[in-house]
């Protein structure tokens, strides 16, 4: 719906009641990211713990939304539970077209539900569902029996978590619709603290069109660039996995908790080899006519004579190096049963890999013995790491308890802060260097995908520190830009500015498309300001010695210029996080 | 006479480009349920997909229960559908042995008019424009729906 404000559902979740508001700065904000930080600033509460009752869950989408393709995302904002400051993250799915159909611009929930609860939300529904007895159930089993009690099947997104969000673990996900994930930062435990087992946006609303014919054209012209010529074919054939055996090549790729950076029996793990022997069949998020979403198959013989039972697990580079290279499990269908066992209890896979990474060294190490464990870990046991995976997502002792909320958190008590490959939080699946290094290890969302570091690493030789972080910058800007539209990052090399600004007009946001520049630099410098005030400070996040111990296909990782680029960067950071701060362009 | 058919939906991905090409070509609506073709899980997402496409019945059903005449026989299967005839009752949708017509909260009923616009959106090629079986009830040589 195009509209000069955005149409924001308020729900009480102590009350079960909401409140429809309309809230100005359409021009200002633009949506998604943009959007998500205002409506923080404005209800959030940077100096209260993640766990406030009052604090807000937000998921935001864009003025693209479904207007698009790939304009297929949803923002979901929140002070997290990982380090108790602002945070974001992304996903798919059904939900942002469920969102768009459900004529909401943003859903905001605040309040703790008296019960497990389940959050029913259409465009002409609204209702709190008490439901205790999907408390503790895994994932897969909550989404099943979520199915059968709501209806709209095929136009609506189901969000749940599991055991560990319960449990609030730092690394619990939102599983969403099955295949996709607000991963990262723990977002899953916040619907936990909220009581709140699960979210379903049923998008039963339709819109008339943009008047004209611009949008008709700008549509095809898009739709013809994805879909007719090879920019996608990268997500589309093996999917973003393609990276293992790239980065392996050049010495880039986390192995055995980044002791390694590469392994000589990786072509176990590799995207060709996911490809040839588990890839059942690819789905897509809707509005996407890609489809990189990748799924394999795990066979499992439960009984004698010749009784097997098969489940489907999805499965990208991240998971595979988290799971497989970091574990040193390097059979596909291991890694796969490994995805499914973190799935079920509704962990982050990249964030419990690494952990589990940390740990595993620990325990050869002898900081950790089995007392804490539960079960001996060993680089390789793919069986073990099944039992301390469902440990990690159901809290089984003060140990897991401790690791669930962050590998350096463990390390503190136990030992081996110096190899817990943290960045910001759990890393993520590249070794390329100085620059994706801090690009992760200070970026907002502590992601791979906040900026290209790990590009930036490929393709630059020199090491021009004021280069580099202006890189990083930018970089952000152009993402914070498109994921305020908000576009799937795989869509960045069609959505350029000048494109979307083509999009804005031809759907009648003139006014925005005029100014995408300054949106982009108030919103980057928003989340800042947001991340800063409450409490992040740049230029103290350690990254641990493991990092600077590695060699790439460069040589062994200097430094001197890894701390220079930290303290350059945190500058930045503090400069644009600054009230009324005018921004990197 | 051609109609739509699906016979490849094995191969699909879930993406919707279908239902959201007709509702913007053919309907001139932003959405995935004012659509001649719908998409569904087939049971949850891990069972894959199906379509909810007019199965070009003749006679058809939906325009026999039509009490105003809106709902008429289309020669080759299906129906033509005159929205000012509609007084929004949902018989069609009733008298639908296949879900295919979905009504809207007005009653505005939308179902596929097999012109094939949404053909060339499905990026796994599971749609196709097949020739009709020679219609048995001669029914009016228009095409699809008068909007």
């Amino acid at each position: 719906m195009i509209r000069d404000h955005f149409r924001v559902l308020k729900v009480d979740l102590s009350t079960g009641r909401g409140q429809i508001e309309e809230v100005g700065g359409r021009d200002t904000w633009a949506g998604g990211s943009g959007l998500a930080a205002h409506l923080f600033s404005k209800l959030g509460f940077s100096d209260r713990g993640w766990e406030d009752a009052q604090q807000p869950l937000i998921f935001t989408i864009g003025p693209l939304t479904g207007y698009f393709p790939l304009m297929s995302k949803v923002v979901c904002a929140f002070k997290s539970p990982y380090h108790d400051q602002y945070a974001e993250s992304h996903a798919g799915g059904r939900a942002a077209l469920s969102m768009r159909f459900a004529d909401l611009d943003a859903l905001v929930i605040t309040g703790k539900a008296k019960r497990p609860s389940c959050l029913v939300v259409g465009s002409r529904t609204l209702r709190l569902e008490e439901t205790p007895y999907l408390w503790g159930k895994s994932v897969q089993r909550t989404g099943q029996m979520l199915r059968r009690m709501a209806g709209g099947s095929g136009h609506r997104s189901i969000l749940r978590i599991g055991p560990a969000g319960e449990n609030r673990s730092a690394m619990a996900c939102i599983n969403v619709d099955t295949y996709r994930h607000f991963g990262r930062l723990g977002a899953g435990a916040v619907m936990g603290a909220k009581n709140l087992k699960a979210i379903i946006l049923v998008g039963d609303e339709s819109f008339d069109l943009p008047s004209g014919k611009d949008y008709a054209q700008a549509f095809q012209k898009i739709y013809g660039q994805l879909t007719e010529t090879t920019m996608m074919d990268k997500y589309h054939n093996l999917g973003t996995p393609i990276n293992v055996a790239v980065l392996n090549g050049i010495k880039a790729l986390p192995c055995r908790n980044l002791q390694k950076t590469s392994d000589e029996a990786i072509s176990g793990i590799t995207g060709e080899t996911f490809a040839e022997r588990t890839l059942l069949r690819n789905t897509a998020c809707s509005g996407c006519p890609v489809g990189c979403i990748h799924l394999g198959f795990v066979r499992e013989k439960f009984a004698e004579p010749n009784q097997y039972l098969y489940r489907q697990v999805t499965y990208d580079h991240e998971p595979i190096f988290a799971m497989g290279a970091m574990l040193s499990v390097l059979d596909a269908f291991q890694v796969l049963t490994l995805l499914e066992a973190a799935e079920k209890v509704g962990l982050d896979v990249m964030s419990a890999g690494v952990a589990l990474a940390w740990a595993t060294e620990a325990f050869e190490k002898g900081l950790l013995s089995e007392r804490e464990t539960l079960t001996p870990l060993k680089f390789g046991d793919a069986g073990a790491y099944a039992v301390a995976l469902k440990h990690l997502g159901e809290a089984s002792n003060e140990f897991y308890r401790l690791l669930g909320q962050g590998t350096l958190k463990a390390a503190e008590k136990y030992g081996g802060t110096d190899f817990a490959c943290v960045l910001g939080q759990e890393m993520g699946g590249y070794a390329t260097g100085e620059v994706f290094f801090v690009s992760q290890a200070l970026g907002l969302r502590h992601s791979h995908l906040d900026a290209g570091g790990y590009s930036y690493d490929q393709k630059q030789k020199g090491k021009d520190v004021a280069h580099a972080v202006d890189f990083l910058v930018q970089d952000e800007k152009a993402r914070v830009l498109l994921t305020s539209m908000v576009s799937c990052l795989f869509a960045r090399e069609v959505y350029k500015e000048s494109v979307l600004a083509e999009c804005l007009n031809a759907v009648g946001y003139g006014k925005l498309a005029e100014t995408l520049d300054p949106v982009a630099c108030r919103v980057q410098n928003l989340r800042w300001q947001l991340r800063l005030k409450s409490g992040f400070d740049p230029a103290s996040v350690r990254i641990p010695g493991r990092f600077k111990e590695i060699v790439t296909w460069k040589g062994p990782l200097d430094g001197n210029y890894l701390d220079s680029l930290q303290k350059t960067y945190a500058g930045k950071i503090r400069e644009m996080g600054k009230e009324g701060a005018s921004g990197p362009s | 006479m051609k109609i739509l058919s699906t016979p490849r939906m094995e191969r699909c991905i879930g993406c919707h480009s279908c239902s959201l090409a007709c509702a913007r070509l053919v309907h001139k609506r932003l959405s995935w349920d004012t659509a001649g073709i719908r998409i569904r899980s087939t049971g949850g997402l891990s069972t894959g997909f199906e379509a909810r496409p007019c199965l070009a019945c003749d006679p058809a059903p939906c325009a026999a229960a039509c009490p105003t005449g809106a709902y008429s026989q289309r020669r080759g299967g299906g129906v033509v559908v005159k929205k000012k005839l509609c007084i929004r009752c949902g018989a069609c949708a009733g008298a639908c042995p296949v879900d295919a017509i979905h009504l809207e909260p007005s009653g505005e009923p939308f179902v596929c008019i097999h012109c094939g616009r949404c053909v060339g959106f499905c990026p796994h090629d599971c749609l196709e424009m097949v020739e009709a079986p020679a219609s048995p009830s001669g029914g009016e040589e228009l095409k699809g729906v008068e909007l």
